[in-house]
């Protein structure tokens, strides 16, 4: 046997972005997943107004499109406008896309620790399958709007307290978020595992006498992680849009915080005239949330071993 | 079956009541105070004195055993007595807001109609255009349509109902000026043209809501019409020379309707938790506005029963979508 006849097999994360190619649309997702997340993070430093710094002078300026197209108040000093008090809505946008974002992020990663975990346990140790499952239908069962909408209110100033006002805020709303959505990653780990665990390689680690945490960490875990993966994309999109809904219903981040849905929120009552204020910020959810659903779609085909190199 | 759905109905009570304490402990962690709305001119002892007549020198395991003396007992009486004009209640006190001062059950049959009107609506004409536009995606899988179907539905679930509910009222009442974009509660419909002005304030709620709705459900339609359609039974009818249509609307639909169904009836508890963001978006006062109101006040006997009300829809259609599905499927056996 030479090298000439040896067939180089692509390893298993290449023949996953191979098959993640094939989808365009989880291949525009990412593409604007990318975008938006360098327009958050390095935008401010491209376009150094301060969000909360008001310009009276230049107060409900248009964006550059209207004021082009209908002649009216507008500058390339606030290419999308300006408020009421004349904070730079440009400015906004990518400082209120900082504070979604890191939310949408730190929410979905508590929420999939605590689903991984208790799917994990329950999975691996009957004795705590009862136990657990039970539990998790039962916060399933909760109101979980309502009583995050009451959480709010009851925790905001002791949080604020003890931490300051912002990240106080920050931690209650992803602790918040985290504790309401854990649900169904533990439902679908706990199956795989227990499927899993009845394999001979696990039985032949046991055999050799790994303990729990080697097996669970070693044997199990990376074989969950696909639709560990799948539900983390959907915990993100889910993350984004409860924040924003909290913050529209004017229970999220004070007011001198912009995220997303914080400026939506802000404007509405001047959508009449101002439409655009409203526009911007729920483009930016929207088309954030939208990609980010694409990409999990297209992580489906591409972690199935049955779709993949079909 | 009846016995797997008695014994589900049974086990259901340990769960509500699990369910209204948790509800009751996080209130009750609540440095929210009732009396802090008062006048600062009221002196100490008066205002113990108010706090001992809203109960809340109680501890909380006599204030919480009330409250569900009040919910399940009490408050069904007063439904008698008002339904057939007996008197079991004799005058009981019922569960009071704190901001009205009024029964929370009076407030809540006020609100329930506007919810169920814009909200229920919503959700038929979801299951409504979902069904046909699932069926037809699964049908011609991967043509146009399906691509088209599947790009809307995405749109669906991805856009929030905050943001679509604002966008049609910039497009469609500020710029057009078609439908209105606050929701009249006071109309009354009588007449052809005050119907007219119904419809046309509900059409934009509607549509939101109906449309985050029918995505998700013509997403289950298509997957579960994509199962059955690879089935072998699909084959043998069509192999003894069946008529497409029969084929597909009798033999699939109907098999991939089993799961639908559920999905259907699991959605509706959810709805009503979603109506909460459109109800405040067209300010439709029904129960979701209420919830909020009452959230921002403080008002906690009023948040604590609609929390709970909530909870128990949610327990409720849980255990229909079960039921139905042993007994539409044969296949499943719970006994």
């Amino acid at each position: 046997m030479t090298d000439a006849t040896l067939v180089k097999t692509p390893s298993q994360a290449r023949e996953i972005w191979d098959q993640f190619r094939q989808h365009r649309g989880a291949m525009i997702g990412l593409g604007f997943l990318i975008f938006i997340t360098l327009f958050v993070i390095v935008g401010p430093y491209l376009w150094d107004l301060d969000p909360t710094k008001s310009d009276i002078r230049n107060k409900n300026m248009r964006p550059f499109y209207i004021g082009m197209l209908f002649g009216e108040k507008w500058g390339w000093n606030h290419p999308l406008g300006s408020d009421n008090l004349g904070r730079d809505v440009l400015a906004n946008l990518m400082y209120g896309g900082r504070i979604s974002l890191a939310v949408g992020w730190t929410a979905m990663l508590l929420s999939l620790i605590i689903g991984t975990l208790v799917g994990v346990l329950a999975g691996y140790f009957k004795r705590l399958d009862g136990p657990l499952m039970r539990f998790t239908d039962l916060v399933l069962s909760l109101p979980l709007l309502p009583l995050l909408l009451v959480m709010m209110l009851l925790f905001r100033d002791a949080l604020r307290a003890a931490f300051g006002p912002e990240l106080g805020i920050f931690l209650l709303i992803v602790t918040g978020i985290g504790i309401t959505s854990w649900m169904n990653t533990a439902r679908i780990v706990r199956g795989d595992v227990l499927t899993i665990k009845e394999r001979e390689y696990v039985l032949a680690a046991r055999s050799i006498g790994a303990p729990s945490r080697r097996i669970i960490t070693r044997h199990l875990l990376p074989n969950v992680l696909s639709p560990i993966m799948v539900s983390a994309t959907l915990g993100l999109a889910t993350a984004i849009i409860t924040e924003s809904a909290l913050s529209f219903l004017g229970l999220g981040f004070p007011s001198d915080f912009p995220t997303w849905g914080k400026l939506l929120f802000d404007s509405v009552d001047r959508m009449e005239s101002f439409p655009e204020r409203v526009i911007w910020p729920g483009l930016a959810i929207s088309l954030t949330v939208l990609a980010v659903n694409y990409i999990g779609d297209g992580l489906r085909d591409a972690l199935d071993p049955r779709i993949r190199g079909r | 079956m009846l016995t797997y759905t008695i014994r589900r109905l049974l086990l259901a009570i340990p769960t509500l009541l699990f369910i209204a304490l948790v509800i009751f402990l996080l209130l009750e962690l609540s440095p929210g105070d009732p009396m802090a709305q008062m006048p600062m001119s009221i002196p100490p002892e008066v205002k113990e004195r108010m706090r001992e007549a809203l109960g809340l020198d109680q501890p909380w395991w006599v204030r919480f055993y009330l409250w569900l003396y009040q919910f399940f007992v009490v408050e069904p009486q007063y439904w008698i007595d008002g339904l057939f004009g007996t008197d079991f209640a004799e005058g009981a006190q019922r569960i009071i807001s704190f901001q009205s001062k009024s029964p929370v059950f009076d407030i809540i049959a006020e609100r329930i109609p506007q919810t169920l009107w814009v909200v229920g609506m919503s959700y038929v004409v979801g299951v409504l255009i979902a069904l046909p536009i699932g069926i037809a995606s699964a049908y011609y899988q991967y043509s146009w349509f399906d691509q088209i179907g599947t790009f809307i539905s995405m749109v669906g679930f991805s856009v929030p109902t905050f943001f679509t509910g604002v966008l049609l009222i910039v497009i469609f009442s500020v710029n057009l000026g078609w439908f209105p974009s606050i929701y009249d509660t006071t109309l009354v419909v009588d007449s052809w043209a005050t119907l007219g002005q119904q419809i046309k304030q509900m059409a934009m709620p509607v549509f939101v809501l109906a449309l985050y709705n029918a995505a998700q459900i013509s997403r289950f339609m298509r997957a579960s019409m994509l199962d059955n359609l690879g089935q072998d039974y699909v084959r043998t009818a069509r192999a003894k020379g069946m008529h497409e249509k029969v084929v597909v609307l009798r033999h699939v639909l109907r098999n991939s309707m089993i799961p639908v169904v559920t999905v259907i009836a699991l959605g509706v508890p959810q709805v009503f938790g979603g109506a909460i963001i459109t109800e405040q978006v067209f300010k439709v006062n029904g129960l979701g506005q209420l919830l909020i109101l009452a959230v921002q006040g403080n008002d906690i006997p009023m948040v604590m029963t609609l929390t709970f009300i909530f909870a128990v829809l949610i327990v409720l259609f849980n255990l229909i979508a079960d039921v139905l599905y042993g007994l539409l499927d044969p296949r499943i056996r719970y006994d």
